[in-house]
């Protein structure tokens, strides 16, 4: 039975990539749709009527949304190279620190880059935190894992929930720090946390599954720009 | 034939919503544990120990080992006791789905609950409205993607969305006395109907939180958070 897979994606967001990441890492072939934004495609209003948002995946007719519970929807329809390990305790350790990382660092680290000057301060302290304590969790590990085969041999195989929830802090804080001109994260603050994103970013499948880093700085350079002109 | 020798403890206050979850689950299961009321003005050590990032409850310390999060320790029961009656279903579309509305549960829905419990006068208006519009939404999507809720029955085995929806919005009687009436049979049918036939089934009925004291608690949550 032939088998069809789409994703409505979008090229800058983490949350799509993800996804994109995650059908990589099982090889499942599928058809990758641009959503634009500016003009929401009436496909994507139909597949996700209720958040209006990518990424949205649609399986043989049949659309998901929302970018942690496809993580886990592929990890239980397409075998191999799981991105959940076996083990119910530590398959609930990996749902909460990718719940965490959706909750509190990535909104803490956005309200940080982009918040109201008021905000700013708080928020920075609340990222530093919840980074302290994310890197705290990742202790000796190379990769947050818990994928794959297992092991702490690292490679693309051991890539698990945890890593690929975590693209957000392991490749675009980089860069709105650049376009903002602050700085959260830095290897001298969490030398752990970096040691991991240079590990994932060693990973073929995460690399070549990133935005160009040059257009996505342009991105966030102008949108810097246009925030400053309406003030 | 081994049994599973297992020591479940679960930290939780009588009020909270998310915690009826996690009670619902282990009864319905089957499961034995101890229950800890925990102050939350004055948290216990044990408590901060075993939970240091969220300081919340509820907490399950399973043989010793903490699950927190009250989604996440529903799916960790339903994983290791994977005996029945099943929490979630088994076709991963549909627990896709049933994880899909939970989220917007807990994310839109409960977090305008609160919403509307901290405001006043004409911001409580608008959170109500907004609420309101939310609970539609909900009410909709699940009447297209799971329509067996709304028409209930109480001899039903408790799953995943009676459990994360029920645990609060069964107590809508004590949220529509102390804070604004927002579950009407009027307004959301559907969504009425299956909180009400919920409501009376055995299992809610005995772990729910008593009325009056749960509209007091409400009452003086309002008065405290303005």
């Amino acid at each position: 039975m032939a088998e069809e897979v789409k994703l409505f994606g979008l090229w800058g967001s983490p949350f799509s990539r993800r996804v994109e990441i995650a059908l990589k890492i099982k090889g499942v072939k599928y058809e990758y749709i641009e959503d634009d934004l500016q003009n929401k495609s009436a496909l994507l209003l139909k597949y996700n009527p209720v958040h209006k948002k990518v990424p949205v995946l649609l399986h043989n007719g049949k659309p998901i949304a929302e970018s942690l519970v496809l993580l886990e929807y592929i990890d239980e329809t397409w075998e191999g190279n799981p991105n959940l390990p076996p083990d119910p305790y530590e398959r609930a350790q990996a749902r909460f620190w990718a719940k965490f990382i959706d909750e509190k660092c990535l909104p803490a680290l956005w309200k940080a880059l982009f918040g109201e000057e008021s905000e700013q301060e708080k928020a920075m302290e609340e990222a530093l935190q919840n980074l302290k304590m994310l890197e705290k969790e990742l202790k000796d590990k190379r990769l947050f894992g818990g994928g794959g085969g297992g092991g702490g041999g690292g490679g693309e195989e051991s890539i698990g929930l945890v890593d690929i929830a975590a693209n957000f802090i392991a490749y675009w804080v980089g860069i709105i720090q650049e376009a903002v001109g602050a700085e959260i994260l830095n290897r001298e603050r969490f030398p752990v946390l970096y040691k991991w994103i240079d590990e994932l970013l060693s990973c073929s499948v995460i690399r070549e599954n990133l935005p160009p880093r040059d257009k996505m700085l342009a991105y966030f350079i102008s949108r810097v720009q246009a925030a400053k002109a309406s003030k | 034939m081994e049994e599973k020798q297992s020591e479940v403890k679960l930290f939780g206050t009588w009020a909270s919503g998310y915690c009826t979850r996690v009670v619902l689950a282990l009864k319905a299961k089957g499961i034995p544990y101890r229950y800890i009321e925990e102050d939350l003005k004055n948290k216990s050590e044990l408590f901060l120990r075993y939970n240091p990032v969220h300081k919340k409850v509820p907490l399950l310390l399973h043989n010793g080992r903490p699950v927190s999060e009250s989604l996440i320790i529903l799916e960790y029961i339903d994983e290791y006791w994977n005996h029945s009656p099943k929490i979630l279903p088994d076709d991963p579309y549909k627990r896709a789905k049933v994880r899909f509305w939970a989220d917007f549960y807990d994310r839109k829905l409960k977090e305008g609950t609160v919403a509307i419990m901290t405001s006043r006068g004409k911001e409580k208006e608008k959170a109500i409205e907004g609420f309101l519009e939310l609970l539609k939404v909900f009410e909709e999507g699940i009447a297209k993607d799971f329509p067996e809720k709304l028409t209930f029955s109480n001899s039903q085995p408790l799953d995943f969305l009676d459990i994360i929806v029920g645990s609060s919005a069964c107590n809508y009687e004590a949220y529509n006395e102390a804070v604004a009436v927002v579950v009407d049979p009027k307004r959301n049918p559907l969504f009425f109907q299956w909180m009400t036939a919920l409501k009376e089934c055995p299992l809610m009925k005995e772990s729910l939180p008593p009325h009056d004291k749960l509209v007091a608690k409400m009452k003086s949550f309002q008065s405290r958070s303005v």
